[in-house]
């Protein structure tokens, strides 16, 4: 089964990116002291910025640096509060996102804009000004997207898709408008290394028929490898422009940052693998929604020291599986088992007697509730695990305040005033409390979903060396990601979920993004399946 | 006498239709207007009050109209542009519409009606058997026929049914891709506010001609039931329409034959029997998840 896996060719990008001389092409958008201002946030603080006719243009910087609400004014969704934009050398209002699409500027967002209710005929002709007759926009659909080497099927129902072919639809549709610019926001977060390669090539493809494209992008790699021209954004200032190709990532990121990022590091030492502490023994589970992943037969083994990464593309399973091992979703006993105690049937604070902890992937509304303060959030996770957070059937506000004080310091959670609701605190701070609560109790067993989505590198650092610390004080760590750079950086043993399989679990240093790429289009079904 | 049941089943039925239809639009926007029985019971006053006092028909059922839509106009303004909470507003504008209505209404109780006109199709209305029942109804049956018809065309096969339900299954792509969240979403709810104000016409001009105080009985609330259960599907709220009228004719023809069957239980029988049809129609939960408006209920707040 493997073999014929291995043999699905992958489309090769072109490695060297054309060096471009900025200063003869001709200028497409000019911005000039573009001002947006949030309240008391200045979003934008007078910024430049030139893109050029067929340029790949990075725009890089941390979460909240401002990149969003810029490439939102261009695309006609906010309103400058001062500041120009040049179209071609003519001053222009964006007023909204259909005269951006008007002056060809069209935009692929980060969080889908896609109508899952819809088909993706229907969610095209949304975005066109004229679609026409439904039928001849589905031929020419099918034409564009098999031209471009992203095939779509006009009559599927967004909601039926992965989130791969989702995107697609995103780039088709603003290929339909005939852009002269595509301004595109972190497309890659959601694919597999095999469907990014793909992506690139379209990118590529675009830029040489003198398409600009706008691209946003945490992955400074890819930056590096697809980019012309980069400007770095910095609490919404410009702070430097550079050739990404003459740049490492790590020059790339201190710009962003703007001091130097602390590398994460496994540390010398071998991990000291200890006695199983939780094992998955045949874990099915079928959908329990339309829009669910079934698991399929699910074995895995996770041993005290180490951290096993399971990997794979949004919507594969990961959520179920996380259910599953917490205690959301209830499943035959011996299917989950914690230091040998079978407990698929047991509820989620009986687990967590049991020593293990658990970081749900949305951390507003799953991880926390927003409208409580941080000390509340804390006794709703830990109010049975010690700590005399309860006692008597009352809630300790002098126990829970003194966690809250001792999360805030040892994870760096930064905040306006002391004990706020967890609504306020940026994704990035509220990331660093929910994994922080989980990892002040020093679990036996630590499951973290998503653990660093969204968050800016700085804390992703210091929450990726938390847990390797975790494991290396001797407990077990699962990490479910979609970010292969993480992977590598903290696993011991890798795993892939593809379609609710799991393949089995290799060590890291064997492991690599080619195969882990092939096991994520359906290596791991096939492998599931023969096992 | 087969013919005369189904002459009352269809009258029995168009009202539900006509408001269901309308809340129907209203929910595929994603707005829930629970103030259909308030738009709904002023209709049918002020559509009594104005036929009674100028002596045409037309022009109480175009008032009733007018007054549903400046019902729902004032649910628009509350919700949309203040974001009201939506099921409080519609609670209390069914409340508003009870009290108003009957306080309008008080010098109208006894009066008699004004009974809209039978309309008879030329030639259809001869066929046997089918031509009385479909073809020799009151105007408003045949509009309720358009409506449904319009309402179903213009939902799945038009651009702006397209945009109607992109608004409604999702909130902030649609004001990302530059559609008017706010103006769609009024749009709608006059819409549903005037098939409401129609509705309510029809019980007082032509089901029972004269104005009785909260005459309505809760035929709002039926209406609202019935899009629910219809899984925001146009034909299944005909289905669910006219089943409903048809279970409490027959419930009231079997009162009459005097069965020994607890007249409460044949008074409860159209619920139970229409909750079950539609139940089971609904069955197909993929089906019935697309057809959800996702953002039903859901306050929007552009980001600008």
């Amino acid at each position: 089964m493997g073999d014929s896996v291995a043999e699905t060719t992958l489309p090769e990008v072109d490695e060297t990116v054309q060096r471009q001389d900025r200063s003869e092409k001709e200028t497409l958008l000019n911005a000039k002291g573009l001002t947006k201002r949030f309240g008391d946030i200045l979003a934008n603080d007078n910024v430049d910025l030139v893109i050029n006719k067929g340029e790949i243009h990075a725009l890089l910087g941390e979460n909240g640096a401002g990149k969003s609400t810029l490439v939102k004014m261009f695309y006609g969704s906010l309103e400058p509060d001062a500041g120009e934009i040049f179209w071609q050398n003519q001053k222009v209002t964006i007023g909204n996102p259909a005269s951006a699409r008007e002056l060809g500027i069209g935009m692929v967002f980060q969080h889908f804009s896609l109508f899952e209710a819809l088909n993706v005929v229907e969610n095209i002709a949304l975005a066109l000004p004229n679609p026409g007759k439904m039928s001849d926009l589905a031929k020419r659909i099918e034409t564009v997207s098999r031209d471009y080497g992203l095939p779509l099927n006009p009559d599927d129902i967004v909601a039926d898709l992965p989130v791969g072919i989702r995107q697609r639809i995103e780039i088709v549709r603003c290929l339909l408008q005939e852009p002269q610019l595509i301004i595109m926001d972190e497309p890659t977060s959601v694919l597999t290394p095999q469907e990014a390669d793909q992506l690139f090539l379209t990118l590529q493809r675009l830029a040489a028929e003198g398409c600009a494209v706008l691209y946003i992008s945490h992955r400074l790699e890819e930056v590096k490898r697809i980019c012309h021209h980069a400007t770095i954004l910095r609490h919404g200032e410009v702070v430097r422009e550079c050739d990404p190709t003459l740049e490492t990532a790590a020059s790339l990121a201190s710009m962003m940052v703007g001091a130097d990022v602390a590398s994460v590091s496994a540390g010398d030492t071998k991990p000291d693998i200890g006695e199983t502490r939780l094992a998955l023994q045949g874990l099915s589970a079928g959908a329990a929604t339309p829009f669910a992943t079934a698991l399929n037969d699910i074995s895995l083994e996770l041993k005290a020291g180490e951290v096993v990464a399971i990997a794979g593309v949004a919507g594969n399973g990961q959520g179920e599986l996380f259910d599953a091992i917490s205690g959301e979703m209830r499943v035959a006993p011996q299917m989950v088992q914690l230091d040998g105690k079978p407990c698929g049937s047991k509820n989620i604070t009986w687990r967590r007697k049991q020593n293990a902890a658990f970081v749900p992937e949305e951390r507003l509304g799953h991880g926390a509730v927003p409208g409580m303060k941080l000390s509340d959030n804390i006794v709703l996770t830990r109010h049975g695990t010690g700590d005399r957070l309860v006692g008597g059937g009352f809630v300790s506000n002098v126990e829970a305040g003194a966690l809250e004080k001792r999360i805030k310091q040892a994870f760096d959670v930064r905040m306006s005033h002391d004990d706020p609701e967890a609504r306020s605190l940026s994704g990035g701070n509220l990331q660093k409390f929910v994994v922080g609560r989980e990892l002040d109790r020093k679990p036996g067993v630590l499951i973290v979903n998503q653990p660093t989505w969204g968050v800016d590198a700085g804390a992703a650092a210091l929450i990726r060396q938390a847990l390797i610390d975790l494991a290396r004080s001797g407990s077990a760590v699962l990490v479910i990601s979609q970010d292969l750079d993480e992977i590598f950086e903290i696993a011991d043993r890798i795993a892939v979920i593809s379609r609710g399989y799991l393949s089995d679990p290799e060590p890291a240093a064997a492991m690599t993004r080619e195969r882990v790429g092939l096991l994520m289009a359906g290596g791991a079904e096939a492998q599931g399946e023969v096992a | 006498m087969f013919e005369a049941v189904l002459l009352t089943v269809i009258t029995a039925a168009t009202p539900l239709l006509i408001a269901a239809v309308g809340e129907l639009v209203v929910e595929r926007s994603g707005v829930l207007n629970l103030g259909v029985e308030g738009m709904m019971i002023m209709g049918a006053v002020i559509g009594f009050a104005v036929a009674n006092q100028t002596g045409s028909g037309s022009l109480g059922v175009i008032a009733a109209i007018a007054a549903g839509m400046a019902m729902s106009a004032l649910f628009g303004v509350l919700v949309l542009f203040l974001v009201a909470n939506q099921v409080a507003t519609g609670l209390a504008l069914t409340i508003l519409g009870i009290g108003l209505s009957g306080m309008i209404g008080e010098a109208f109780i006894g009066v008699p009606g004004l009974d809209l006109p039978q309309l008879y199709i030329p030639v259809l209305s001869e066929i046997p058997f089918f031509g009385p029942v479909f073809f020799q109804q009151d105007a408003l049956v045949y509009v309720s026929f358009a409506l449904v018809a319009f309402v179903a065309y213009g939902l799945f096969r038009t651009r702006v049914g397209l945009v109607l339900r992109a608004v409604g299954d999702n909130h902030g792509s649609a004001h990302a891709l530059g559609y008017s969240v706010v103006k769609v979403r009024f749009l709608a709810i006059l819409f549903g506010g005037a098939c409401a104000g129609l509705a309510g016409a029809y019980l007082s001009l032509a089901y029972t001609p004269q104005w009785v105080e909260n005459m309505t009985a809760g035929r709002g609330w039926i209406a609202l039931a019935l899009v629910v259960f219809a899984s925001w599907l146009p034909l299944r709220v005909v289905i669910g329409a006219y089943l409903f009228g048809a279970v409490s004719v027959l419930n009231l023809h079997a009162q009459a034959l005097e069965f020994d069957i607890p007249s409460q239980l044949l008074s409860s029988l159209p619920y139970i029997a229409t909750i079950m049809v539609l139940v089971l129609i609904s069955a197909n939960r993929r089906l019935t998840l697309v057809n959800t408006p996702a953002c039903l209920g859901k306050p929007f707040v552009p980001d600008r």
